[in-house]
């Protein structure tokens, strides 16, 4: 491997893990405040759809997220209305909400761009750009960087590291910024009680339901950014079903990260590597094995939770009070 | 709360009621997107039923949506949620199609089909006892399992196909074609043996197979003890256990039970309709199973009638999508969505408003008389 190939899977591996971050995020707030979210898939497909939409007809990024953002936040309260407040079962909310999302946005798309359901491609001023655009051809980074630092630390961090746009160092301090809040602050420990043992927190005078609904918010926020990043970053306009999954990879590494964000961070990286590596590997052959399964690797992150879910390597432990809605004692 | 309701407003009224709120929010996005809902109704209608050929292809996504309805409501009724139905049906047109391509030019059809529908049920069976062993002896939830196992049968049957199936020098991703022997037949091609002429679709004996599955399940959930020591475990785990019912044992004969039931949705789709395996034949009905068993309250006779109606939605939905510029078939999937929605997690939601009600009519009645 020369110090491109090594530069670009690393730049690849952020690009591909940010959504991922940022999703697993948002199902890790939700989840520690005992609100199981299946819907992350659905939230980042509205949101990816409607960051679109709005940034193609306004023109202006600001709009495309702002949009994103309500549309997911809209989804998680009516997630909320349905198991917070109605108690109903948070495992069908999810379901019903990726079936809406999944439906909706290719009903809306046609019926309002008529391409098919994908909506009119970005323009690249509208679009967030790399830092440094420049750098994210590796042969630039290194031609810059090379002769001030040498040619494997330029590629590795001039392209590598340095060429993503801001949304993608956003997750990264987003990641820190969730562990602080959940370990250090007092909204932060009380949503954690509250997905432990809801009843203890009602006891000290907060309110389940308003806290549920909070982490929720937040957990919309995040939806929202993530799907931001799909269509305003990393592809040019939204098609049908573009999500494709990522929303269930990020739940897998919410539950490798054994719902804590520093572990969940670095699930989310291994399996962006891997995902990287499926890419890179279409098609190769390696001497005596043969032509790669990409579809193996594909399918790691899925086996690895399976395998971690059951115990064989450590023990996942839940939030207690997840997936149990909440009834107010009279 | 004392919400007490009789039994034809908590089985036969409220679920209708939510069914029709979820109906009139469609209606409402196809308002929102400019489209006439009453024409796209009148549409669908003529669509699904207006024809024989209508009604065959109803018929045809019905089948499918019973054995997956099914599936949702056995585990369901053990207390167990299996969301893994989209990959349990897939792994069962791996078993359809290993055994279909091995002994297609062997075998006759009254000795090969039969065979076929074990192998879908085995192969089904199969991809939802290892999530269901991992929930009772390892303790990981069933509902993520299940999930993953769906994106590592999809992730299985593209590799096969790719790399093993798929008959060299073909480009696009499927089997080779089945043998006749190994095709259920059509009902029009049965039919035209009695002497009656039915406009060719897609419906196939497999619908027969689904309705004796439907009686089958109601005797084995209502009437076998087996099926009772499930239901116990699923309503009341507590009384399960003192009753000396191993819970461990449920989960794995509720999930097996589940999973066999998914996979046989594959004989309606690989071995009926496409006679061969393809990339994504499932489409989604593993998650509409999970709509028709909530509508159909996990009960055999109501799945029946939900799958028609979903059956009724998809063909004619499609109908709707030629005739009216603008109006995609995504419309169902929003449609099922949000029935999922008003009736399965929000189902309770106007609840307090019947008990309301039908209290008020009751003191009316009293009053009255």
């Amino acid at each position: 491997m020369d110090e491109i190939a090594l530069g670009s899977i690393i730049a690849s591996t952020l690009r591909v893990s940010t959504p991922l971050l940022l999703c697993a995020m948002a199902g890790l707030v939700s989840e520690r405040s005992g609100v199981v979210d299946l819907g992350l898939e659905g939230k980042m497909l509205f949101a990816a759809f409607a960051a679109a939409a709005a940034a193609s007809v306004s023109q202006s990024t600001g709009l495309g997220l702002i949009a994103a953002i309500s549309v997911a936040c809209l989804l998680s309260v009516l997630h909320g209305f349905a198991c917070v407040t109605h108690r109903g079962d948070q495992v069908v909310s999810g379901v019903a909400i990726n079936m809406v999302a999944a439906g909706l946005t290719v009903v809306l798309g046609i019926a309002w761009f008529k391409q098919g359901g994908q909506t009119p491609p970005i323009d690249a001023t509208v679009r967030l750009t790399g830092l440094i655009p420049a750098w994210s051809e590796p042969a630039q980074a290194i031609a810059d960087l090379g002769p001030w630092v040498g040619q494997w630390v330029a590629a590795i961090v001039g392209h590598g590291l340095l060429s993503h746009n801001l949304l993608v160092y956003l997750a990264f301090a987003l990641v820190l910024l969730v562990w602080f809040f959940l370990e250090f602050t007092r909204p932060g420990l009380r949503l954690r009680a509250v997905g432990e043992n809801p009843a203890m927190v009602e006891a000290a005078g907060v309110s389940v339901a308003r806290l549920r609904y909070g982490a929720l918010l937040v957990n919309g926020l995040l939806c929202g950014l993530a799907g931001s990043y799909l269509t305003l970053a990393q592809n040019a306009s939204f098609s049908p079903n573009m999500s494709a999954g990522r929303g269930f990879i990020a739940l897998a590494a919410l539950i490798f990260g054994k719902w804590k964000p520093l572990p969940t961070l670095l699930a989310c990286l291994l399996f962006g590597f891997l995902d990287a590596l499926a890419i890179r590997l279409q098609g190769a052959v390696i001497p005596g094995v043969g032509e790669v399964p990409v579809q193996l690797i594909q399918a790691l992150p899925y086996l690895l939770t399976v395998v971690l879910l059951a115990g064989f390597i450590g023990q996942a432990q839940a939030p207690k009070a997840l997936g149990q809605p909440y009834l107010k004692e009279r | 709360m004392n919400q007490t309701l009789p039994r034809w407003i908590d089985v036969g009224l409220l679920p209708l009621w939510n069914l029709l709120v979820a109906l009139l929010v469609t209606g409402l996005v196809v308002l929102a997107i400019g489209q006439s809902p009453q024409q796209a109704f009148a549409l669908l209608l003529q669509g699904a039923l207006g024809s024989a050929r209508g009604i065959g292809y109803t018929l045809y996504y019905a089948t499918t949506f019973i054995f997956t309805g099914l599936a949702v409501a056995v585990a369901y009724q053990a207390g167990l949620f299996n969301i893994g139905g989209e990959g349990q049906a897939t792994f069962g047109g791996l078993g359809v199609t290993l055994l279909a391509l091995g002994l297609g030019s062997v075998l006759p059809a009254p000795l090969l089909l039969p065979l076929l529908v074990l192998a879908a049920a085995i192969f089904g069976m199969v991809w939802a006892l290892v999530p269901a062993y991992l929930q009772a002896w390892r303790g990981s939830h069933i509902v993520i399992t299940t999930i993953m196992f769906n994106f590592l049968a999809s992730s299985l049957n593209v590799y096969l196909l790719v790399n093993w199936l798929r008959p060299g020098g073909n480009m696009s991703v499927e089997s080779a074609v089945f043998a006749d022997s190994a095709r259920m037949p059509s009902l029009h091609s049965l039919a035209a043996i009695c002497g009656w002429e039915l406009p060719s679709s897609p419906a196939n004996l497999s619908l027969l197979l689904a309705l004796l599955i439907c009686a089958f399940v109601y005797w084995f959930l209502w009437k076998s003890g087996a099926g009772y020591a499930l239901r116990v475990v699923g309503s009341a785990p507590r009384a399960a256990h003192f009753a000396g019912i191993n819970p461990r044992l449920q989960v794995l004969v509720a999930m097996g039970l589940s999973g066999a039931l998914a996979g046989l949705a594959a004989i309606n789709e690989v071995s009926g309709v496409q006679g061969k395996l393809t990339l994504d034949f499932v489409a989604g009905a593993g998650f509409t199973g999970i709509a028709v068993s909530l509508m159909g309250r996990s009960h055999p006779v109501g799945i029946i009638l939900a799958s028609l109606l979903f059956g009724m939605l998809y063909q004619g939905g499609v109908e709707v999508s030629f005739e009216m510029p603008g109006f995609s078939r995504e419309m169902v999937v929003t449609a099922q969505g949000l029935i999922v929605l008003f009736a399965g997690a929000m189902a309770s939601v106007s609840k307090p408003a019947f008990v309301w009600l039908y209290a008020r009519t009751r003191t009316q009645e009293a009053s009255g008389g």
